[in-house]
């Protein structure tokens, strides 16, 4: 295969950045994209020219780490898919491909394709844990939890951190990745003890940092584990009680 | 080891080893490198009982270590099926399963907190499947006959992280544990023979600096990156336990690799990584290779009668769930013969076919639908239809740093838990054990070990970071990260890298011999000086910059690789992962040596050949060595 990509190159946080157009032959269907940067990589380092920063460390897609806008979609066109599992056989020979990193006030840009996501870990910082010190736990059996709950909580934390839902939104809004973790916790009976102190750290922490959202959905047609718009209706649900119970 | 039966010793153990007061914990400082299971687990706690602790990850967030892409479960001994599982049991497995070259006392322990793991996780909030009652669920693994593997769909690694990350997170929070992202560290600092702290290089800026501490904690994980091609994320690497190494930690059984016998087949060279599918898909899928060589039917056109269900054939009371290094052999030993299946012929059948059509498709998508989106995004091909192919790929180090009973290093004070370390999966590790072994360090063993040491040391402070020591260490980072930079040859760093992994592969891979160990050892010397003198790092050393963060990986790679040659080459023995071919039964199964060979090798650095080697010798006195068998 033969493609032209035009990928953005910006030094450090402050330079400008530009587009660069690159030809790369010799691709194949069966690589994933992170190998078509690898295969440019190589080309560049060989030619002397700074080979494009951008990351991804498990090429399965479960890390989190890769994260491109590609055609302007975070992670590709194809649903439910991470940069890393996006294979070329969804392009055609002689394609156009344009690729970006993650834009969103939210994600400054590190390098090249590379962003500073840190402001999940903060959110996460903020309340988005069980409170239940090492050895303090009982018997993991003396409390049932009910099929569907556990399903579906599992259904929320199947999150992997990647940021695609807030470089998607339009509002840069970090919605669905709030809202993932707060359903996780707050579906299970373990949660429960903390949920409305849990809700409101960290909401507050996610708007401290990320947009408002207004429900336009980009983010869950870009969640690469096609998280469900269902959770945010839970998060606002559950944070409109636990103001008022503040 | 501590004294009494194996099963008090942990007892005895915990009550002789000294404490240190609540409230003299705040003026010790703990370093933590690596935020997987074991790191986060560790810092977690560690920071919950009063220590001061740092963690260095060179991730940009701590969930990102490659303990997130563990997919099929974690063992522990609940007998919540009543199967007739135990504490002694899941030992007796272990110490089995690891073909006889694990200690017993680690390992026991290891059974014993397994228990405890999955209390701690699910209190955590960590989503583990259910049955419809409420009550959590199990499957099989491999090398077992009970039901005793807890997991969380296909995302089970996934789902553990997440528990010990935020477990992490809230002691972050709480002031308790301060966190570097982007963080390598490149050296142990060592100060009147105990550990003093870790030189770290900042990923962005390209900052060397210094933290010293009165512990270090290595949880960096194992090295199937040496193979280039592994299961291992990209940038999973050995250098922390390499540089450890040099600085006088004893490395042991670095040749026990693991290949995995469920990973997705190779398609063409410019492959940069192998993907695993999980061991739990053997308790759904007939493995099979058509009984013909060089049938070039698809798989749909060949008969049963025709097929070879050869794992059933060969062992039938395990079946299709033998242990991986069984597995992994036989698979080669199809492929070798010429029965491979696929474009390349070079994997075998996984069906699912029987169980589709006993269980329903729903149930099997409930069981494994995540990896079976994965197995589709990559092969293009609908598992659901048509039966998977795997084929064997390096996966995981049962080698690692020596560490005793504390799980400490030969260098006092340092730490190494978790893969990092070789101590409880003998020569060949159980599925669904390296998630249990991680938490179990982190959680409940380490946490409770460290205060024996640190507790000799209360009043005192670590070495200032602009002491001598720190100094020298710094500047030796700084000169490996020049001279890297200085080079300015020909080839790229994985150009180098691929070309290591390929004559690991062929020569310390699957089955090894005497004359191709010699061989790999004087190609990688060759390889070595050439990668010194032509590979080509761009850029400085002052910004981001992969290709340097990957040289010096793969220059640890060089030397490791040399080391589990030598290794492979002196164990004149086959058990477990390490499979000799001088060295088999008739029915080529591996054959061990114990009167010359039950020991753990470890070697001590020593900068020029030959290795020092230094023997543990392991005595069993609850479980009597057998020639394994899983027929």
């Amino acid at each position: 295969m033969k493609l032209t990509l035009k990928v953005w190159r910006q030094t450090s946080p402050e330079a400008r950045g530009d587009f660069v157009i690159y030809t790369v032959d010799g691709a194949n269907e069966e690589m994933s994209f992170p190998e078509l940067l690898d295969l440019l990589n190589e080309r560049l380092t060989a030619e002397s020219s700074d080979p494009i920063a951008f990351e991804s460390d498990c090429r399965e897609g479960i890390c989190g780490a890769c994260g491109l806008m590609i055609n302007g979609q975070a992670h590709g066109p194809q649903r439910g898919t991470t940069t890393c599992q996006l294979h070329l056989r969804t392009f055609n020979d002689g394609d156009e491909i344009v690729v970006e990193p993650f834009r969103s006030a939210g994600f400054p840009i590190v390098k090249d394709l590379v962003v500073d996501r840190s402001p999940l870990d903060r959110i996460i910082q903020s309340g988005g844990y069980i409170t239940a010190p090492t050895g303090s736990a009982p018997d993991a059996n003396l409390i049932p939890v009910p099929k569907d709950d556990a399903d579906r909580a599992m259904d929320a934390a199947a999150c992997i951190g990647c940021g695609a839902c807030i470089a998607a939104c339009p509002n840069g809004a970090g919605q669905l990745f709030t809202a993932a973790k707060l359903a996780h916790l707050n579906l299970l009976p373990q949660g429960q003890p903390e949920r409305p102190k849990r809700t409101l750290a960290m909401v507050e922490t996610m708007e401290a940092y990320f947009g408002s959202c207004t429900n336009h959905g980009e983010c869950t047609a870009a969640c690469p584990k096609e998280i469900s718009l269902d959770f945010i209706a839970m998060l606002n649900h559950d944070y409109r009680r636990a103001r008022r119970s503040r | 080891m501590p004294p009494g039966s194996i099963q008090e010793a942990w007892d005895n153990h915990r009550f002789s080893v000294r404490l240190v007061n609540p409230s003299n914990k705040r003026h010790f400082s703990i370093i933590v490198v690596g935020s997987g299971l074991a790191g986060a687990s560790a810092a977690a706690t560690l920071a919950e009982l009063g220590y001061e602790v740092k963690v260095f990850t060179f991730h940009d967030s701590p969930r990102r270590a490659h303990s997130i892409a563990a997919q099929g479960g974690i063992n522990a001994t609940k007998d919540y099926h009543n199967d007739g599982d135990s504490v002694f049991r899941l030992f007796y497995d272990t110490i089995k399963g690891g073909d006889f070259r694990s200690r017993e006392a680690n390992v026991y322990r290891l059974a014993q907190v397994s228990s405890e793991v999955i209390d701690q996780a699910t209190a955590q909030g960590v989503p583990f499947a259910r049955e419809y009652g409420g009550l959590l669920d199990n499957r099989s693994f491999g090398g077992v006959q009970v039901s005793r593997t807890f997991y969380a769909r296909g995302q089970t690694g996934q789902q553990l992280l997440l528990g010990a990350y935020q477990a992490m997170s809230r002691q972050i929070a709480a002031g308790n544990v301060e966190l570097h992202t982007r963080t390598e560290m490149l050296d142990v600092v060592v100060d009147d023979g105990c550990a003093a702290g870790v030189v770290v290089r900042d990923l962005l800026t390209g900052e060397v600096s210094s933290h010293s501490a009165h512990a270090v904690v290595l949880a960096t994980g194992g090295y199937s990156n040496a193979f280039f091609l592994s299961t291992n994320a990209k940038a999973s690497n050995a250098t922390a336990i390499w540089r450890a190494h040099r600085r006088g930690a004893v490395f042991a059984n670095p040749c026990f690799t693991q290949i995995h016998p469920t990973c997705i087949p190779q398609t063409d060279e410019t492959q940069s990584k192998l993907t695993l599918m999980s061991e739990s898909l053997r308790n759904d899928g007939r493995i099979w290779v058509p009984l013909q060589e060089g049938d070039e039917r698809l798989p749909d056109q060949i008969p049963e009668a025709e097929r070879d269900y050869y794992l059933e054939r060969r062992y039938p009371a395990f079946g299709n769930l033998v242990p991986r290094d069984v597995a992994s052999r036989a698979a080669k030993a199809m492929i070798d013969d010429d029965l491979g299946v696929g474009p390349h012929r070079n994997g075998v059948y996984l069906d699912f076919a029987e169980a589709i059509e006993r269980l329903g498709i729903d149930t099997i998508r409930g069981r494994y639908g995540n990896l079976f989106q994965m197995y589709e995004r990559i092969t293009a091909e609908d598992p659901y239809r048509v039966p998977m192919r795997i084929s064997p790929a390096p996966h995981y180090t049962m080698g690692g740093l020596w560490v005793d009973y504390n799980l400490m290093t030969t260098i006092p004070g340092l730490y190494a838990i978790g893969e990092a370390n070789f101590s409880d999966h003998g020569a060949n590790r159980l599925g669904a054990s390296a998630l249990m072994q991680g938490l179990a360090d982190g959680y409940f063993v380490l946490p409770v070990t460290i205060g024996d040491y640190l507790a000799a040391h209360l009043g005192e402070q670590p070495p200032p970071t602009d002491h001598p020591a720190f100094e020298a260490a710094e500047q030796e980072v700084d000169e490996r990260v020049r001279a890297l930079l200085a080079v300015d040859g020909r080839q790229s760093v994985d150009h180098f890298h691929r070309e290591l992994g390929r004559t690991l592969w062929q020569q310390c891979g699957m089955a090894r011999n005497g004359p191709g160990l010699e061989q790999a050892i004087h190609e990688i010397a060759a390889l070595r000086e050439e990668y010194h003198a032509d590979v080509r790092v761009l850029g400085d050393g002052e910004s981001l910059n992969q290709s340097l963060e990957k040289a010096g990986r793969v220059s640890d790679f060089f030397e490791l690789a040399d080391l589990m040659c030598h290794d492979a080459l002196y164990r004149e023995e086959s058990c477990g992962g390490h499979f000799r071919e001088e060295h088999q039964t008739p029915d080529h199964e591996a054959l061990r040596d114990d009167d010359n060979f039950a020991h753990v090798a470890a070697w001590e650095y020593s900068g020029a050949e030959p290795h020092i080697l230094h023997k543990e010798e392991l005595i069993f006195q609850n479980v009597h060595p057998t020639q394994r068998s899983y027929a």
